[in-house]
């Protein structure tokens, strides 16, 4: 057998960069197992938004001076940095949004009411976030677009063979995916989702915003035509999101939002448009927040995927292993293809009654349908406590999860 | 271990929570309405009978947490007998107990010192809606609404 080693993660280390973790939370250490709503940042992301701020801030693309000269390019080095983060092909091909929902939404806006056509299906899966759902239900109706489930099987992976027989009439433009479910922790395989969408003459996106955190992602190499994923996630700030789209395909699409920075010229007859990717960026960016995602990729690549990849594996395994001897203690999904975020229900107390009773030990985590009620209801749960893992997890504080589920159990026994 | 969430969590808010006394649907009822809690996913469902402008009974169908069963569990309770105007006034003193933890009047009111469990939400802001959301169906059931939310 071939042992592959990676460049181990130094936990201790990374935690020290990450201010907040020593913090305490009702007079106990911190254990923040909330990654998957938002990640904590590290000092490089604080230090370069507020460096940004101090020493060289002004509005960007605009300025002849030498201050939006420098944030201009500071701006623009966050464009290049998503680029070769997930190795698109051209910058151009990174348009910056808010967040995850900006950017599915303005593919449901403008490729779905100018290139998709009435009549035509959009396929999403029975674990997507409402993000990925609810722009899809005002375009299905709005434009008489056909909106198909790709179920999901009970162990929480995407039903290959359902979505084949989705796409078999051709009328599927467009397959929108999660590439990992924000309440399973499963991911999707997105190669051969993109491969089955192409065969069958669909685009295909996914919804990046949990499988960017922990394994690298390659537009080119999955074969995707559109991902989109947020900045706060990935330890970088809030307001930052990112839509990465093929090149063509942005310039087949008309604009989201009209203003400044996206015009070529304006006159009251007629207006042109700038060119991709700023065709899409209409208004005043979110420019400390770009910069500061900027760092935040920075800041994962010096640690590297394959090093996150690997301590995240652990800590999911360790995971499983410590959870599945609390009794009462039920996890929401088997995939094998899975990451550190475990969603679980307990016998006799309720997923808020449990998260109030952890958050007590100074325990974080999320409790509730996680914007994913769709996927709840088909699996009979109204709610479910979530614990989701980062870089700075470490095994003990899931063996204090752990050890904090059993006192819980115990008080509502 | 946990001797700081008695406040929150007191023998009778887990003894109603597990075993609701009034947590069916009434086989006749005058009113009903739903209550939901959008950001969290709790539900309930308030029926009642009436007499004139009595509240005869009370049931419900609740899905959450023990805090929001034992509080409409409570809520049924205290309201059978009263009059809807009295359930109203009731509320309001119960919502500000939720808010604030104080209840000026629990001393001399039975049905507020019965609800005075529930006073330790106020310590979790995110809690104090678990709480009240049973209360916010029977009063829109009582004015005829279907639906009510916490919101």
């Amino acid at each position: 057998m071939n042992v592959i080693t990676h460049p181990a993660l130094d936990v201790a280390r990374i935690r020290e960069d990450f201010p907040i973790l020593t913090q305490s939370v009702r007079g106990k250490p911190l254990v923040y197992l909330d990654s998957a709503a938002s990640a904590q940042k590290p000092r490089q992301v604080i230090d370069a938004m507020r460096d940004a701020m101090e020493t060289q801030y002004a509005n960007v693309h605009r300025g002849l001076h030498w201050m939006s000269e420098r944030t201009t390019e500071a701006w623009e080095a966050a464009r290049d940095a998503v680029a070769r983060l997930i190795n698109a092909s051209s910058r151009d091909e990174v348009v910056f949004t808010r967040n995850s929902t900006e950017a599915l939404n303005l593919v449901a806006y403008s490729y779905g009411r100018h290139i998709l056509q009435p009549g035509q299906a959009v396929v999403i899966s029975g674990m997507e976030h409402h993000s990925n759902i609810v722009p899809w239900q005002i375009l299905r109706d709005e434009r008489g677009i056909e909106l198909r489930i790709c179920p999901v099987t009970e162990a929480g992976e995407l039903d290959m063979a359902a979505l084949e027989s989705l796409l078999a009439d051709g009328k599927v433009g467009l397959v929108s995916i999660t590439h990992m479910s924000n309440v399973l922790g499963s991911y999707t395989p997105a190669e051969r989702i993109a491969q089955l969408a192409h065969a069958h003459g669909a685009k295909v996106m996914f919804d990046g915003s949990q499988a960017v955190v922990h394994r690298r992602v390659d537009v080119q190499a999955i074969d995707a035509d559109f991902y989109a994923f947020t900045g706060h996630k990935l330890y970088g700030p809030t307001g930052i999101g990112v839509l990465w789209a093929r090149r063509e395909i942005l310039e087949a699409m008309p604009p989201f939002l009209g203003g400044g920075d996206m015009i070529s010229t304006v006159t009251y007859a007629k207006s042109t448009w700038a060119k991709v990717p700023h065709k899409f960026e209409a208004g005043t960016p979110a420019i400390i927040e770009g910069i500061g995602l900027e760092a935040a990729i920075r800041y994962v690549e010096a640690i590297g995927y394959e090093a996150i990849a690997a301590h995240e594996a652990a800590l999911t395994d360790h995971a499983l292993a410590r959870l599945s001897t609390v009794k009462g203690l039920t996890i929401i999904g088997r995939a094998q293809d899975r990451g550190g975020v475990i969603s679980f229900t307990m016998q006799g107390a309720h997923a808020h009654d449990v998260a109030t009773l952890l958050d007590r030990q100074g325990i974080a985590v999320r409790a509730g349908h996680h914007c994913a009620e769709p996927l709840m209801q088909a699996r009979g749960l109204d709610s479910t406590a979530r614990a989701s893992f980062g870089i700075y997890t470490m095994p003990e504080e899931i063996d204090a999860l752990a050890d904090a589920l059993e006192r819980v159990r115990e008080f509502f026994a | 271990m946990f001797d700081d969430v008695r406040d929150l969590y007191q023998e009778v808010i887990l003894d109603h929570g597990r075993k609701p006394r009034h947590g069916r649907r009434l086989a006749a009822f005058d009113a009903s309405a739903k209550g939901d809690n959008p950001m969290c996913g709790d539900r309930v469902e308030v029926f009642l009978r009436r007499e004139g402008d009595t509240i005869s009974e009370v049931g419900f169908e609740a899905r959450g947490c023990a805090i929001s069963v034992a509080s409409a569990d409570l809520m049924a309770e205290v309201v059978a007998g009263r009059r809807a105007t009295d359930a109203r006034a009731l509320f309001a003193e119960f919502r500000e107990m939720a808010r604030t933890g104080e209840c000026p009047h629990c001393d001399t009111d039975e049905a507020l010192a019965r609800l005075q469990p529930l006073s330790g939400v106020h310590e979790y802001p995110s809690r104090v809606k678990c709480a009240t959301l049973p209360w916010h169906a029977l009063i829109a059931a009582l004015e005829g609404g279907k639906e009510a939310t916490s919101e």
